[in-house]
């Protein structure tokens, strides 16, 4: 098992959001998260990534047989957890490629593995950056500075390509995108598609699932898990809406 | 948020580098100030009487003024009598290679990291090394000779062309422009003087190494370069100062005079003076005057810097604008942490028709540093269609430290335009994350944040100063976010 999260508590600013989360994620698999606004999806996601805000109060999460919440944000990522932002930040005068080669050799050194010059390294980047469809002007800027919506929607993609990750969690990825701009996305996501490598997708809409097929689709409401089902279960979120779904919660009790 | 805090104080813990003295017999003044002391000093150098008028004429001028109180910057009263105003490395006979410089002195450029043998076989700079007091070694001199290129130490410029030099010496700070600079007239012991002649591009950088070495010693520089019409030449600075706990005043004046049509002069100054400790205790003042004038038609002087050294800085490289189309442009990345101290930015004076100014100021503020920013931009009546570009952006690390703008804006006609652009950003939380999520350290993030915020300047600096500035960067800042 790559992932398992058992009984996941956790809270921003003393107010409970996750309220008991269980999720198990194996290689090869493409999980989607799905539900409604405020129900705790990007603190998952966020929680899983280790950003500062969120407080775990209960339950664990291991990852590759390690503890994930005893590393550092920059270890998991090490250890192969990516995150695709939902808001992908900008630094201004820092070069994406640079930025890239920095994080690519920082994930290297930690693997043992020598660090990269710059002529391998642009190899590796053009190679992503035809597979990905990536124009080469968005390598020589900013990261993220100025780049529309969609450019730096794909541009967490291209980081996922360059980064290779083992986990990658995409963050409401399809949110603020076109149609075409999601194809384009979703294509780069499926080329990445491996069996030793698994992804969970976080979404409102079931729009992206049309794209980036996923195993399973699990439907998180006021920070539970309340009802997994295969890719049909998508489908029919997007038919009836979440109503019924939290009108079949209420008829029955929360498994623990 | 505690984390953010958190590395700005482990950066802060960063020990200074290159705090290490070096063991060699000096040749000192006894401590303190009067035309005695200017005669000793004068007399040591072998210097002419119209030179020693000179310094006791500015001694007189400034024992009737006194320290400026208007910089943004705290320190305690400075004792002019506890400063041993000359201190020179004790030799043998006079040089004539480099082989027979006190290894001892060599060493210490090593550590420096300018090998002078490296520098003058491989690197094409060349390096007018000031050791305290005393120009150690002169190199690439005959290199230079062959193109007309005068580029000396001061005192020997004062012996071997004393006309040029009386002719430019305080043309552009006169002997009692300021408090410092008067201080500097009277008792400045050396520097570097430096003459392109009509035409000539340089073809190296020329470098000068400054480093304070001996205990309570002041030093005082001065550095005069002139280049004639169509003439180019970029002239680097450095400075490291051993760790010592006692502040130590370093009083320089750098001249610049773009004399004739078309001369361009670029001036880039690396600063890592000894910055006092975690607790503020130590470290250089700074009090600089850097001036150049643009006296011939569509001539440039170009001024970067990057300070991340010295307890207190108080310091703004100008220019004045004579010639019609003349430039001047000012490149400047200010550092400051733990309890540093500094008041810089430029003065940009509009005298000739069409004249244009570039002000680029990146202050950087971490620990409990405070960076001011003040510039004055004049445009005088006949400065006609002149334009100005000021951009002055403040980075905050953590929240103890402070950052403040003081621009001045003059302008006596109506065809010009003058453009001011200020903003103030703390180091985001958001955007160490997203680093981090990438993989990379919490310190990496920073020095990647921080550099991109100075790229602006950092891309006017010489490509191999523009690396070490940046390594410097980093050391400044080490532990000052978490």
């Amino acid at each position: 098992m790559m992932l398992e999260i058992k009984n996941l508590h956790a809270s921003v600013n003393g107010t409970e959001i996750l309220k008991g989360i269980n999720l198990k994620i194996n290689a090869g698999e493409v999980h989607a998260i799905m539900g409604p606004n405020g129900s705790g999806k990007s603190t998952l996601a966020g929680v899983l990534a280790g950003r500062d805000a969120y407080e775990v109060t209960q339950g664990e999460v291991t990852y590759e047989g390690k503890n994930l919440l005893d590393l550092a944000p920059e270890e998991r990522a090490r250890e192969g957890v990516f995150l695709a932002f939902q808001y992908p930040v900008e630094i201004p005068g820092v070069n994406n490629t640079y930025f890239l080669k920095a994080a690519l050799n920082a994930i290297r050194k930690h693997k043992g593995l020598e660090e990269l010059d710059a002529v391998d390294f642009l190899q590796i980047v053009k190679e992503k950056m035809k597979l990905m469809e990536i124009d080469e002007s968005l390598l020589n800027r900013s990261v993220n500075e100025g780049f529309s919506g969609g450019e730096k929607k794909r541009n967490e993609i291209f980081h996922m390509a360059v980064l290779q990750p083992r986990l990658a969690i995409l963050d409401e990825t399809d949110s603020g995108l076109d149609i075409d701009a999601l194809r384009v996305v979703a294509d780069g996501v499926n080329k990445l598609r491996r069996k030793e490598n698994a992804i969970l997708v976080v979404t409102h809409y079931q729009r992206l699932l049309n794209y980036i097929v996923p195993d399973f689709v699990h439907v998180l409401m006021d920070g539970r898990i309340v009802k997994s089902g295969g890719k049909e279960l998508a489908l029919q979120l997007e038919e009836r809406g979440y109503d019924w779904v939290k009108d079949e919660v209420e008829r029955q009790p929360v498994q623990a | 948020m505690s984390t953010e805090t958190n590395t700005i104080e482990e950066l802060a813990n960063q020990e200074y580098k290159w705090g290490f003295v070096t063991d060699i017999e000096a040749d000192a003044a006894p401590k303190g100030l009067s035309e005695g002391t200017i005669r000793f000093i004068s007399a040591k150098k072998n210097e002419p009487e119209w030179m020693l008028e000179w310094r006791l004429k500015a001694y007189r001028h400034w024992l009737t003024m006194t320290e400026p109180r208007w910089p943004n910057v705290r320190y305690n009263r400075i004792d002019y009598q506890d400063i041993v105003y000359y201190s020179a490395p004790k030799q043998k006979k006079q040089l004539t290679s480099l082989t027979e410089v006190d290894p001892e002195l060599l060493r210490t450029y090593e550590k420096l990291g300018i090998s002078l043998q490296e520098q003058e076989r491989l690197s094409g700079v060349a390096v007018d090394a000031v050791f305290d007091s005393v120009s150690v070694a002169t190199t690439f001199k005959g290199k230079l000779k062959e193109l007309g290129i005068i580029f000396c130490s001061f005192s020997e410029a004062v012996r071997e062309h004393p006309d040029l030099v009386r002719e430019h010496l305080g043309s552009v700070v006169p002997a009692g422009d300021n408090f410092f600079a008067a201080l500097n007239a009277a008792v400045f012991s050396d520097g570097s003087f430096c003459y392109i002649p009509k035409g000539v591009r340089s073809p190296m950088e020329l470098s000068t190494y400054f480093r304070i070495n001996a205990a309570d010693t002041g030093q005082f520089e001065r550095t005069l370069i002139v280049a004639e019409a169509g003439s180019y030449v970029s002239y680097l600075e450095g400075c490291t100062a051993p760790m010592r706990d006692n502040n130590q005043l370093h009083a320089a004046v750098v001249e610049l005079i773009a004399l004739g049509d078309n001369a361009q002069i670029k001036y880039s100054t690396v600063q890592n003076w000894y910055p006092g400790d975690k607790e503020g205790r130590g470290g250089i003042y700074n009090f600089v005057t850097k001036r150049g004038k643009c006296a011939g038609k569509n001539s440039k002087i170009s001024w970067t810097q990057v300070e991340t050294g010295s307890a207190v800085t108080w310091k703004y490289p100008s220019v004045l604008l004579q010639g019609e189309n003349s430039v001047g442009e000012f490149y400047s990345v200010a550092v400051v942490n733990n309890y540093q101290q500094a008041d810089t930015g430029t003065k940009m004076i509009h005298i000739g028709k069409n004249t244009r100014s570039t002000i680029v100021s990146k202050g950087i503020s971490a620990g409990r540093g405070q960076n001011s920013y003040r510039g004055l931009v004049d445009v005088k009546k006949g400065a006609t269609h002149s334009r100005n570009f000021s951009q002055c952006d403040s980075l905050l690390l953590g929240d103890k430290c402070g950052a403040h703008t003081f621009p001045y804006i003059e302008v006596k006609n109506t065809s010009s335009t003058v453009e001011h652009e200020a903003s103030t950003s703390k180091i985001g939380e958001d955007q160490i994350f997203y680093c981090k999520q990438r993989g990379l350290s919490t310190e990496d993030a920073v020095n990647l944040i921080v550099n991109g915020f100075c790229k602006e300047v950092f891309r006017e600096l010489p490509m191999e100063f523009a690396v070490e500035a940046q390594k410097l960067l980093g050391v400044s800042l080490e532990g000052s976010v978490g």
